[in-house]
């Protein structure tokens, strides 16, 4: 029935229809429903029956157990700060939607849809906005709206803090979408992934709004550190201290960004999209030796006034963004390097980056944006330094056979 | 003769304009914008040191052997640039230790340097100084549109004058700390030149690279 309706629609969205100028949106709808019928059997694109459209569905489905987790751990945190601070119920409408909730922390529901009421204006913001902004780019230069910006505004809005102000959050997004994407043709010829790029904006113009203490906690007036700042100044006792311990950092329940506090959620949603090789694992084993790598080495060197350098690097793992970013933000497809030796190396130059910046440069306590987007400019390079030592190590290969 | 002067001002302000269409001078848009106060200071500076130095390389453009002119204009630029930094000291010291090295800098100014080589070099002293003007002008347009930007929504000012009172001192207005850093002049001129070229797609450049034509499979 629905594809009747389409069928029927068709004609007007056409040249020469009624709503010729509107065909994007009509393209977009159709082939979110169905696989398009015409697909591109050549290089370099010809694979298997997995086209862009399932790619990106698959990443968007597979952050679903991280968007659960962000749900119930902004609501968890929430009411065990107001419980704390012997807060009754949230202000503003939040407070008049939760009228049949009690703010109980040991309550899933009450965490949940409290979490829930923080995690929905910021996703539909991200998604309204940013959804203009490719339309339109997309109706002024012709080319396709695809399932790309579901899996942008999804990650975009899962690495923000909860608190954020919502114009923040659509100026975040606007600045990802058109400078980070759009301005360079669109999906597939961007060279730095979109919703960092978003992020990196929002992160550099309101500082006090995406980094610090008072951030990470959605109760007016709370402010409490994060694992990672916690460990800038005390070391991993400094974060025990604070009363997480390594098992709540890995299932999520400490504050941070909407979505990346769980690395058990991340890593199951990574899981699904390495078996269906949609991630490189190529790229997440790189990130992960990269890290562990750099982190064992700063161990060994040490230092008396930072105490940064003594963190092992299973609290590297579950601390900040680290997860998040190695699962979704780095497996870019786009963005990544497109080699298999180049991944690794790609990956690898993440890990590397992420602990120097989080241990050695006092001003950023979190690195992992700045190691994805550092890692992303230098993909192109990698490539093709990869593809050319293959060309040389051919030509040598004729050549000796030539010789014989 | 009249009309070539027109020509030689109102033609770098847009058309030819020595920022979004030579991406000359990049280096002191970036670091002097931050500010209306700066940027006007550098503009003027800058368009005073282009028309004079243009002035007098084109008069003795005939007197200078080809292969030591560079040494010679040098000298000329650098002159200019040290009398032009004595007179910010003595009247502007404030804004002039704002600006630090950036009027120094102007010697290696590519605008300067390039008007005295491309124009100074082979036209008559008149029509160079207004080659030199026009080129300082469009210089200073792009210099100040960026300050505007980057003053008004960074720091919530014009000229040092609150405009938008901002939220750490009571007003409304959350300051864009972005604004402030230099990368951000980098988005501004960017986004300007995309600006002017959809205005004059005369300017548009013909791409370095050709997208592979789409085969299609049933004819192969």
């Amino acid at each position: 029935m629905l594809r009747k309706l389409l069928n029927r629609l068709e004609p007007s969205f056409l040249p020469g229809g009624k709503y010729e100028k509107f065909y994007v949106l009509f393209e977009m709808v159709d082939t979110l429903l169905y696989s398009p019928a015409e697909n591109t059997p050549h290089a370099p694109h010809a694979r298997d029956a997995m086209d862009l459209k399932r790619v990106m569905g698959y990443v968007w489905l597979a952050t679903f157990p991280a968007i659960f987790m962000a749900c119930y751990n902004t609501g968890f945190q929430a009411n065990t700060a107001m419980a704390a601070m012997g807060l009754e119920s949230a202000e503003g409408w939040r407070g008049a939607l939760l009228g049949g909730f009690d703010y109980d922390p040991n309550s899933f529901m009450d965490n949940f849809v409290h979490g829930l009421l923080y995690f929905l204006p910021v996703y539909l913001t991200t998604f309204i906005v940013g959804g203009v902004a490719e339309v339109v780019f997309a109706m002024v230069r012709g080319h396709e709206v695809n399932e790309g910006f579901f899996v942008t505004s999804i990650l975009f809005s899962l690495t923000l803090p909860p608190t954020i102000p919502l114009w923040m959050v659509g100026m975040g997004i606007l600045f990802g979408v058109i400078l980070g994407k759009e301005v360079f043709g669109g999906t597939g010829k961007n060279f730095l992934n979109p919703a960092l790029t978003g992020r990196a904006f929002l992160f550099f113009a309101y500082p006090a709004f995406m980094s610090g203490d008072a951030v990470w906690v959605a109760a007016d007036g709370y402010s409490g550190a994060t694992a990672l700042s916690a460990v800038a100044q005390g070391g991993v006792e400094g974060i025990l201290a604070n009363n997480f311990t390594w098992f709540d950092a890995f299932l999520g329940s400490v504050p941070g960004s909407l979505g990346e506090t769980s690395t058990l959620a991340i890593l199951i949603g990574g899981l699904v999209l390495m078996y269906t090789r949609i991630a490189s694992w190529r790229i997440v084993s790189g990130v992960m030796i990269g890290m562990v790598g750099t982190s064992l080495l700063l161990n060994l060197i040490g230092s008396d006034t930072n105490p940064m350098f003594g963190m092992p690097w299973y609290w590297h793992l579950v601390t900040g963004g680290f997860a998040f970013g190695m699962i979704f933000m780095a497996t870019d497809p786009v963005t990544a390097a497109h080699t298999n030796t180049g991944r690794w190396i790609f990956g690898i130059l993440i890990g590397l980056m992420v602990v120097l910046i989080r241990v050695v440069n006092p001003a950023f306590p979190e690195g992992m944006m700045l190691a994805i987007l550092f890692a992303n400019i230098f993909s192109p390079l990698i490539d093709y330094f990869v593809i050319q030592s293959n060309v040389k190590r051919r030509q040598k290969r004729r050549q000796a056979l030539a010789a014989r | 003769m009249d009309a070539e002067i027109k020509k030689n001002i109102t033609d770098p302000l847009v058309d030819n304009n020595p920022i979004t269409w030579q991406i000359l001078g990049i280096c002191s848009a970036l670091a002097v914008t931050t500010s209306m106060n700066t940027a006007m200071l550098m503009s003027i500076a800058l368009t005073a040191v282009v028309a004079s130095s243009n002035l007098s390389i084109s008069l003795v453009r005939n007197h200078v052997p080809g292969s030591i002119r560079i040494i010679v204009q040098m000298i000329i630029i650098a002159s200019l640039v040290i009398i032009v930094d004595q007179l910010l000291k003595a009247f502007a010291f404030d804004t002039a230790k704002k600006l630090s090295v950036f009027v120094g800098l102007i010697i290696t100014n590519c605008i300067v340097m390039g008007r005295a080589e491309a124009y100074a070099m082979s036209h008559p002293p008149k029509l160079s100084f207004y080659d030199g003007l026009g080129n300082g002008l469009g210089y200073s347009v792009v210099l100040l549109v960026v300050a505007f930007i980057r003053e008004l929504f960074g720091a919530g000012s014009l000229f040092g004058v609150k405009i938008l009172p901002l939220v750490s001192e009571g007003g409304w207005y959350q300051s864009n700390g972005m604004l402030l850093l230099p990368p951000s002049a980098f988005f501004i001129i960017g986004l300007l030149i995309w600006a002017v070229r959809s205005w004059k797609p005369a300017q548009v450049e013909t791409p370095t690279y050709k997208i592979h034509e789409e085969v299609n499979p049933q004819l192969v």
